[in-house]
């Protein structure tokens, strides 16, 4: 114990902490909508994209996320204007895109003289990359996901639950699925470089399946999913700190687990 | 009074033209049924009466306002895996064209109102997804019949349920058409319950084939 407190007096481990806590929470948010409407690769695509757009950051020698959030907003919006589209199939457009932007990231990085070590941490995430700017921006980005959820919940339940009868019902879901799309972007351009490109999709979609083994109610899979996420980072964070372990696949296997005790429950539970 | 006119309606699914110049009526109270083979064209019709598809050519014209129109797709009844209670379902009903972001007391008292007449009281916080067929298509019903619509249009609500169930529902929507007044436009392609209970049926192949009683019914 003695020592997790002297831990969070180091700043890195501070900003780290409230950028995680942050965003893990918004991440929970929006993962239980995207699982539950089959839309959980998008963001494993966005964090390919990431990927690329830190790459190209990198080459060019600009803030990574003066490069990264026009990128991956563009691009979330095309994935989902394209899912959107009859006939189109949601999986084959990400995994082209996302493929796509993966090669591209490696071409670049190839190309950039000298491997920056800066690539290899997007890639896996690091403890290290937060900044104060980060810590401001996770914070209003969570604010704001917060305000959006609690006004929109209602329609966000039922656009969820039953698309068509929302429609029908007048409401403009298309305005709600490009809101989801660019609050993903955003949570995945400030969360990807300590969790790693690779590995931030996990931060949307573990604590939305972990909590719907548990919860019978939406808002109970929303209140869970939020803990569940929250709970999961800060545990992960500190088992990357002491254990020497990359951040994000440290917080990933602390979900992994979790869903292995969540499955475990539910089947007893359910007997 | 008609509260429904539609005129030289055409509209495409998939780039291929699925309904064809259909032009008809619907009076106040009429309890109408629209019957026809798989690809007849006769969701593509009603989804393109509550806006869902998009119309070639035509008009409709709905002399209601919005809220007084409800509508049970088929969609509802699918997913069976989907975490939410039955009150935060039928809630949902409460919710058409308002901008509030929480239901009142009153959303409440209604959704327990409406449950109390449907029987599915002892429902409201079951799991929706651990619902029999019979029991969820009450739900749905209950949900769609929140805020006293003066229309109801359903497609295929039967889909996929027993015969006694589907007799039930062809029953209710009897007694809310004869008791409430409710207009029921309803999509089915079991003809054969549905003499039963309707007053008119229109019978769709692209276009339409048959309008009339359907005492006068002889078929095709």
């Amino acid at each position: 114990m003695q020592e997790i407190i002297e831990l969070l007096n180091y700043p890195f481990i501070s900003r780290a902490l409230i950028v995680g806590i942050s965003i893990s929470f918004c991440a929970a948010l929006i993962g239980v909508l995207l699982v539950l409407k089959k839309y959980s690769m998008i963001g494993h695509g966005l964090g390919e994209i990431g990927f690329a757009s830190l790459s190209l950051a990198v080459a060019l020698g600009l803030p990574p996320l003066y490069v990264s959030i026009p990128i991956l907003i563009i691009a979330s919006f095309v994935i989902m204007a394209f899912s959107q589209k009859k006939g189109a199939s949601g999986d084959v457009v990400i995994a082209i895109v996302s493929t796509g932007a993966l090669t591209f990231g490696v071409i670049i990085t190839a190309l950039t003289k000298g491997f920056n070590i800066d690539v290899c941490n997007y890639m896996f995430g690091s403890i290290l990359a937060m900044t104060n700017q980060d810590v401001i921006i996770s914070i209003v980005l969570s604010i704001l996901v917060v305000i959006a959820y609690v006004i929109f919940y209602n329609r966000l339940f039922l656009i969820t639950y039953d698309e068509e009868y929302a429609k029908a019902s007048g409401i403009n879901v298309t305005f709600y699925q490009f809101l989801l799309a660019l609050v993903t972007a955003l949570v995945i351009v400030i969360g990807m470089r300590l969790m790693g490109t690779l590995l931030i999709s996990s931060l949307i979609v573990f604590p939305a399946i972990i909590s719907k083994r548990l919860t019978t109610s939406f808002k109970g899979l929303v209140i869970v999913s939020a803990i569940v996420s929250v709970v999961c980072f800060v545990i992960g964070i500190f088992v990357s700190f002491f254990m020497n372990l990359p951040t994000g696949a440290s917080i990933v296997a602390v979900n992994i687990l979790l869903l292995i005790i969540a499955i475990i429950v539910s089947k007893i539970m359910k007997r | 009074m008609n509260i429904l006119e539609i005129n030289s309606l055409t509209s495409s699914y998939n780039s291929n033209i699925a309904i064809e110049d259909i032009t008809f009526k619907v009076k106040e109270k009429e309890y109408l049924c629209i019957v026809g083979e798989n690809g007849s064209g006769k969701s593509t019709l009603v989804k393109t009466i509550v806006g869902l598809q998009n119309k070639d050519k035509g008009s409709i014209k709905i002399n209601l306002k919005s809220e007084e129109i409800s509508y049970l797709s088929q969609s509802s009844l699918k997913d069976l895996n989907f975490p939410a209670t039955v009150k935060e379902v039928i809630l949902t009903g409460t919710q058409k064209h308002k901008k509030l972001p929480f239901y009142t007391k009153e959303d409440h008292e209604e959704v327990n109102n409406i449950c109390k007449t449907f029987g599915i009281s002892d429902l409201l916080n079951k799991k929706i997804g651990g619902l029999s067929g019979g029991q969820k298509q009450r739900v749905m019903l209950a949900r769609a019949l929140c805020k006293n619509p003066k229309l109801l249009i359903l497609d295929e609500p039967c889909s996929g349920l027993d015969i006694n169930i589907s007799r039930e529902l062809y029953k209710t929507l009897s007694d809310l058409n004869k008791n409430q007044g409710i207009t029921i436009i309803m999509v089915t392609h079991d003809l054969t319950e549905i003499k039963n209970y309707a007053n008119r049926i229109i019978v769709l192949n692209r276009t339409i084939k048959y309008d009339g009683s359907v005492k006068d019914w002889k078929g095709i």
